[in-house]
């Protein structure tokens, strides 16, 4: 089981790993009865004397005395990281410099080549409140083609439509009885007294979550684990490919609403549907290159082959890979649940994310709009630009060239049988 | 003469918990058909093969625990422990931090010659242990990382360190639809570098171990673990111990040997699979009978039909009457098939056992419910 250290970059990324540590010490509390520095807990935190300065106050065993999070928290500007400073979770951690962007990607590559690297990166919606965005974006997604090796896309409108979908839930009168106005999903009452709701604070959460599926086959028991590593090696059959989509289910914790628990088949269903998706995407019209299903909690293997058996029929998958499932069974719920569904896809359904930056962007370069702003950095110049337009478009390229065989049709190679 | 087992990665370990608690409890079991010297000299023969002796009297699994990651070993290590009754040596595991990330090279070729002395080391002070060594059985899977490519790393280093020495390899074949999408590349991997060190590949299919789950023991939510103890109990009835030509209180000595010389007569020929009968869960037993014969009749069906397990045996086939045809002519086509084996072997236990009559399988009287098999391999024309 390894040890992760999580990157925050930038307003959005510390806002996000503001939830996402408060809901990590939260979950590791609700299993961690005796207080013990464990395997789970160092994954994400060390065990720190802060009576001793400097390296020698790092505890490897025993009781947990400080914890301090494996985290960098990045931004231009003092305002963000202050306030992260300054709040409950101020003990939490070390104080760090300054500055860099995606530009970090290529040095962590450099500097430490063999480690695996996953970004969990906000895209832009159709309405965004910067206007060059679209240059942005696509100066990133030339950093992310080359230098990430799996990028878990996430859009902002999908995460709204899905409190949309929460607050109408909770509010119909349809459900009846008591429900409590705050999702344990969508909001944390945190470990420490309940902070002020600050705006995107339920949106942030769900990425919290994803978060925590993500890393929890690696920090808690289970009879079938899953790492990190063992994602990308499944999940990326061409390395340019690392884009997967991400839908997580149960959104809303049973505790709040007094429905009855959904059955556990619903719960595979529902990750396949286009509701619980992290990015706006069609994956179920679109051609599977692999697919990962980590589940966490009550559920053995034989729940998990007979959804897979049902839904199997109504997915198409590439040529190559027809039965391309990597599963991974979990002991360990997530507070509040009894049961939760990580589904990841490699699918073609990205496509046209890619493709609807790639407009955008060429509707302003185009007529230059905004460029002097750029140009004028020392080390930035329009090749730049053009560079980073034409990745895109040979990564688009990749994908069409998958969709075209989407409806060929497949040889069927027989197994290699031992004839008993 | 005692057998070293290596437990590797998360599947070999989990099962090799399995069977060491199966193998225990079932020496250990109260009651019985034998007599109380019958019963000691039954446990003393099953101890030998597979336990050694700790100070404070608990058994020590004689078995060496390799992962590339820690949570599996210490569950396993804990579990045994919580027992009470046997447990595996304190420092007979072998762990690191980062896994192999389903990456049979990784387990090869990175972690293999990285930790070769360390592991090697583990497992020469485990056969040092035993007065006379049988040869070492090694538990994995073939999908995963570390099972497939550190298994097939340490069975080639067997080879070269104890040539003398049998090997067999316990291996799981991966569900047909997938548990990891590269399984298919570890699986070709791990046979190829099995088929030249191993001398005995046992052969234990997900897919077949699932369905006796759920047909047989009525399983309704099947976990590993009960695939695992299924497993257990089919490998237990293959190595525990069994009667030497002077009949009771007297067992064979060398299992490994025994298998090997009854069912590899052929070293290009080293594919064995089980079939166990009767399967069932332990509530069905008291509303069941058998007999010898019912049992062997099933089995033999089992055996010609390439049935898994009694239940859907196909009746229809029988032998060709007049033996089998001439090489150029072999049927492919699977409606007439009938089960051709190298080797077979049956063993029986129970009551009356010396009333069984195994008929014109001309084996002897206490076989393995095992047989050899043939890789098939259809080679489509164009």
């Amino acid at each position: 089981m390894t040890q992760s250290v999580v990157v925050q970059v930038g307003q959005c990324g510390n806002q996000i790993g503001c939830c996402f540590w408060d809901l990590a010490l939260r979950e590791h509390a609700a299993v961690n009865k005796k207080g013990i520095y464990d395997e789970a807990i160092s994954s994400f935190f060390r065990n720190v004397d802060t009576r001793v300065v400097g390296d020698g106050g790092n505890i490897s065993k025993g009781k947990i005395c400080s914890l301090k999070a494996r985290a960098v928290l990045i931004d231009m500007e003092e305002g963000v990281v202050n306030e992260i400073l300054q709040g409950p979770l101020r003990d939490v951690f070390d104080r760090t410099g300054s500055g860099l962007g995606t530009f970090l990607l290529k040095v962590l590559k450099d500097e430490f080549p063999e480690v695996y690297r996953f970004v969990t990166s906000i895209y832009p919606s159709g309405e965004d409140d910067v206007i060059t965005s679209p240059y942005n974006s696509i100066l990133a997604m030339k950093e992310l083609n080359e230098h990430a090796d799996c990028v878990l896309p996430i859009d902002n409108q999908s995460l709204f439509d899905i409190i949309s979908k929460i607050d109408l839930m909770m509010n119909s009168g349809k459900l009846g009885a008591a429900i409590k106005p705050k999702s344990l999903v969508t909001s944390s009452t945190g470990v420490f007294k309940k902070r002020q709701e600050k705006p995107f604070d339920a949106m942030n959460n769900i990425v919290a979550n994803l978060l925590l599926n993500l890393t929890s086959s690696a920090r808690f028991e289970g009879s079938l684990n899953m790492d990190l590593n063992e994602i990308i090696m499944n999940l990326v059959p061409f390395p340019q490919l690392h884009y997967l989509v991400s839908s997580l289910t149960p959104l809303y914790t049973l505790a709040d609403v007094n429905i009855p628990p959904r059955r556990l088949d619903q719960m595979f269903s529902d990750a396949f549907s286009k509701d619980h998706q992290l990015i706006r995407a069609d994956p179920k019209h679109s051609l599977y290159l692999a697919c990962a299903l980590m589940v966490r909690g009550n559920v053995q293997i034989s729940d998990l082959r007979r959804n897979i058996e049902r839904l199997k029929p109504s997915l198409q998958f590439v040529s190559w890979n027809q039965e391309g499932w990597k599963t991974s069974l979990c002991s360990v719920p997530p507070v509040g649940h009894s049961h939760s569904l990580l589904a990841l896809a490699n699918n073609t359904c990205v496509k046209p994310t890619f493709i609807d930056l790639r407009e955008r962007f060429i509707r302003l370069y185009k007529k230059k709009a905004h460029l002097h702003h750029y140009l004028q950095i020392e080390g930035m110049e329009e090749s730049c630009f053009t560079e980073a337009v034409s990745s895109l478009s040979a990564l688009i390229q990749e994908y069409n060239q998958l969709d075209a065989t989407k409806s060929m049709p497949v040889e069927d190679l027989p197994r290699l049988n031992i004839a008993m | 003469m005692s057998i070293v087992t290596v437990q590797l990665g998360q599947c070999g370990n989990q099962i090799g918990f399995e069977v060491f608690d199966a193998l225990f409890n079932d020496s250990h079991c109260p009651g019985g058909l034998c007599s109380k010297r019958e019963n000691e000299a039954y446990q003393a023969s099953c101890k030998e093969r597979f336990f050694s002796e700790e100070e404070n009297g608990v058994p020590v699994a004689r078995a060496v625990l390799v992962d590339m990651e820690r949570k599996v070993i210490s569950q396993t290590l804990s579990k045994a422990a919580r027992s009470g009754r046997w447990k595996y040596g304190q420092h007979s595991c072998f762990c690191q931090k980062q896994g192999s990330g389903n990456n049979w090279a990784y387990g090869y070729s990175v972690h293999g010659p990285r930790h070769k002395e360390s592991i090697m080391n583990l497992i020469q002070k485990e056969v040092e242990k035993c007065d006379s060594l049988s040869g070492f059985f090694i538990i994995m899977s073939m999908a995963g990382g570390t099972g497939s490519g550190l298994g097939a790393f340490v069975t080639q280093n067997l080879q070269d360190q104890y040539s003398s020495a049998l090997k067999m390899n316990h291996i799981i074949w991966p569900y047909g639809t997938g548990e990891v999408i590269v399984q298919n590349y570890n699986s070709i991997l791990t046979l190829s570098h099995l088929y030249r060190s191993s001398d005995a590949l046992l052969v234990h299919e997900n897919d077949a171990v699932h369905k006796i789950c759920a047909k047989l023991m009525n399983i309704k939510q099947i976990s590993f673990c009960d695939i695992n103890q299924v497993l257990a109990h089919q490998l237990g009835s293959v190595f525990q111990p069994t009667y030497s030509r002077e009949g009771s209180f007297h067992y064979r000595r060398n299992p490994l040997g025994d298998l090997m010389e009854n069912l590899v007569p052929h070293p290009e020929f080293k594919m064995l699979g089980v079939r166990n009968i009767p399967q069932m869960s332990e509530n069905s037993l008291a509303y069941s009978t058998f007999t010898w014969a019912g049992l062997l009749k099933h089995l033999r069906q089992m055996l010609i039909s390439n049935a898994k397990m009694e239940e859907g045996i196909d009746w229809q086939v029988r032998p060709p009457l007049s033996g089998l045809p001439p090489l150029g002519k072999m049927s492919v086509n699977k409606e007439t098939h009938f089960n051709t084996s190298i080797a077979n072997l049956v063993i029986l236990r129970g009551k009356d056992v010396h009333s069984a009559d195994v008929g014109h399988h001309r084996a002897l009287k206490r076989v393995l419910c095992a047989e050899h098999l043939k890789i098939q391999l259809s080679i489509l024309p164009g």
